[in-house]
């Protein structure tokens, strides 16, 4: 039945408020990201620090349809976007990256080890392929609780190639436990592309060996990873049986800090192909989407990074006046 | 005699043996093309090739049975692991296999592989990233276990590694990569396993360490002998096979000891130099051996918790204060 102007144009407001707040989730990932690359430099932030520039698309078009609590999110040490979208404070992951009382993780995890398991982030991972094994049990224990909830577990292609994964992905496959897997297709593990590490690169096969469900989408596109990951989710939800995606996509800068310090990325790609994916970003995609459609004019986008940006420096005014961790509390929590 | 860094005395021992020993070959993540994460293997994929400078997928198991299997079968792997921190994935393969199989075939087969990479803690990596666990490796009956501090131990020790039959278990220490030393010229120059050195003389306490532990011990006599006190620096190279006779002299003489790791205290070399030292010299000593150790906590990431958690030259001194007290 064809629908009344009124319901076209409620629909329509639907679409524009929820694609505007993705815009704006992915704008602050972007602008986080940006921001605390310059905090590395000014030595606020130390260890490891790996971006997700490139990747928004994949977080934004997935956590957001979560309910949380009651869903779970694992991914790895790739992880302040998959922070931000779970609903934890930009000043908290801030903080956690300076090394805070007030970070996330009390200033005990660092960039790699975010973490807020009240909205349902089981934590960053620094270990390629740890999160996998992990998802298996967070998914088991959805299941034995008998609810409809999902673990989402993200992991990047060289992961692919960790033992540990397939071993997870079996067992996903034989107990059926709900569990979204997110293959982080960023085309390269450190220093290696997909095709020098991997002699099978259909990933989707792996995943169907192991009786899990699967299919490829494109990862800069954030309503097309909205669909796919609607339906995977659905679909968990309803048979409580694994999916799995693979979404390409592409990371911007270097690896982590030491790779974009050293340019050791020239070894692996070309300045010509990295501008290339920057064609297919999923911020402007979306942007130029959502004008077309008369969702957002270009004085919006303009409000919405300046917003992003007062809340990122609030985040970081946030951060730098919080206290170190108390030295008395180096031995808390080793145990419970 | 050329002066280098450590990282290039390790690259130098590499690139060395494998002009020596065509059976000599090089795996792990990133050797090749990327040209090693912390830069060591710089230039070998072009010096020898993709068959004897492979690029692995992250894969430590897969490196670790590569690397074991092609020794049992005859060749010499040099095994990188990126970090030692990601060995654990590889555990089963280092343990239970490589380290037993010469014993479990009645010494009808050898095993004479290296698994080598960066160890030790520090700027603020983290738990999962920060530790030193050369105790696990030392505590399995098999191992070769070799931390050297020098340029110079870092050549000859890896020289003799990839040249003994057994299985070697080396780790380097990625904060003393950037370090200088002279390295001699002598393409045979290997230094022997089981031969502590001494680095500084002194009468008054013992101080024991290894890798950036000597560090710490040789600062901390420095700002003691300004105040009177001399030390005796140990740097026992090897833990496995440990020598504990440079160690016994030395108290025999001092009869006080201090020992310095950067790894946890709790079951650790320390627990076990310090049982040593009160087996074979316990009528010696005039105070309890002193260990001076990581925090028994995984590595916080805060600055002044990682500060807190990891030993310093300061702590080496109030140690040796207390053994004088
Ligand atoms: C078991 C293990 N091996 C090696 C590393 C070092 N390392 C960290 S990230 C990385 C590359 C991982 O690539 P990928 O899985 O594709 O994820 P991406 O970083 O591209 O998001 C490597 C080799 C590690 N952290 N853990």
């Amino acid at each position: 039945m064809a629908k009344t102007v009124a319901e076209r144009s409620s629909e329509d407001d639907i679409q524009r408020q929820e694609l505007t707040e993705l815009y704006r989730l992915m704008v602050l990932i972007r602008r986080f990201e940006e921001t605390v690359y310059q905090k590395f430099h000014e030595a606020k932030i130390g260890g490891y620090l790996h971006r997700y520039d490139g990747q928004e698309a994949l977080v934004a078009g997935i956590i957001p349809q979560l309910q949380l609590p009651g869903d779970y999110i694992l991914c790895t040490y790739r992880d302040h976007a998959h922070a931000l979208a779970c609903g934890t404070s930009p000043g908290a992951v801030m903080a956690e990256l300076m090394g805070r009382a007030t970070g996330c993780a009390g200033g005990k995890g660092g960039s790699m080890h975010l973490i807020d398991p009240e909205n349902g982030f089981l934590g960053g991972d620094g270990i390629v392929g740890g999160p996998v094994p992990v998802s298996l049990g967070v998914g088991y224990a959805i299941k034995y609780r008998g609810t409809k909830n999902v673990c989402v577990c993200y992991f990047g292609d060289g992961a692919m190639n960790q033992g540990g994964v397939h071993e997870a992905f079996n067992m996903v496959g034989l107990y059926k436990l709900p569990v979204l897997y997110i293959l982080e297709n960023n085309q390269f593990a450190m220093g290696t592309s997909v095709s020098r590490s991997t002699a099978q690169p259909d990933f989707v096969k792996k995943a169907e060996a192991h009786g899990i469900r699967g299919e490829r989408v494109d990862g800069m596109d954030l309503l097309v990873v909205r669909e796919a990951a609607s339906r995977a989710l659905d679909h968990i939800r309803t048979t409580g049986e694994p999916y799995f995606l693979e979404l390409n996509c592409y990371r911007y800068v270097g690896h982590g800090i030491g790779d974009d310090n050293t340019k050791g990325w020239q070894t692996y790609r070309t300045e010509d192909e990295v501008a290339e994916w920057k064609l297919r970003d999923p911020i402007a995609k979306l942007r130029d989407t959502m004008e077309a459609r008369g969702y957002l004019t270009p004085e919006q986008a303009e409000k919405i990074d300046e917003e992003v940006r007062e809340e990122v420096h609030a985040a970081i005014v946030f951060a730098e006046s919080s206290p170190e961790p108390a030295l008395d509390s180096l031995y808390d929590h080793v145990y419970s | 005699m050329a002066t280098m860094r450590y990282l290039q005395a390790i690259r130098l021992a590499i690139t060395e043996e494998m002009e020596r020993d065509p059976n000599v070959f090089l795996c792990g993540e990133d050797v090749g093309q990327y040209q090693g994460t912390y830069r060591v293997t710089e230039g070998l994929l072009q010096k020898f090739g993709a068959m004897r400078v492979v690029d692995t997928p992250i894969s430590e198991i897969g490196i670790a049975g590569l690397a074991t299997g092609s020794a049992m079968a005859g060749l010499r792997p040099v095994a990188e692991f990126m970090t030692w921190s990601f060995a654990l994935e590889a555990m089963d393969q280092l343990v239970n296999h490589a380290a037993k199989i010469t014993y479990m075939s009645g010494g009808r087969i050898h095993c004479p592989v290296v698994f080598r990479g960066p160890a030790g803690v520090g700027t603020q990596l983290s738990a999962q990233h920060s530790q030193s666990m050369e105790s696990w490796y030392a505590h399995t009956p098999g191992f070769k276990v070799v931390m050297p501090f020098t340029p110079a131990d870092a050549h000859g020790l890896l020289k003799q590694a990839i040249r003994d039959d057994s299985p070697v278990i080396f780790m380097e220490h990625a904060g003393l990569y950037g370090t200088h030393g002279e390295v001699p010229d002598d393409p045979d120059h290997v230094v022997e396993f089981g031969k502590a050195v001494v680095r500084r003389k002194g009468k008054d306490c013992t101080l024991v360490g290894y890798s950036r532990g000597v560090l710490m011990c040789l600062r901390a006599a420095e700002t003691l002998a300004a105040e009177g006190i001399e030390c005796e620096v140990i740097d026992l190279r090897t833990i496995v096979p440990l020598d504990m006779d440079t160690v016994v002299e030395s108290v025999c003489k001092t009869h006080r000891a201090v020992i310095a790791q950067e790894e946890w205290r709790n079951v650790s070399v320390g627990s076990e130099i310090a049982a040593r030292i009160y087996e074979m010299a316990f009528d010696q000593m005039d105070a309890p051996v002193e260990r001076v150790a990581g925090a028994d906590v995984p590595m916080p990431y805060a600055k002044n918790l990682e500060r807190a958690a990891i030993p310093t030259d300061s702590d080496v001194v109030a140690a040796v204060k207390r053994t004088l007290a």
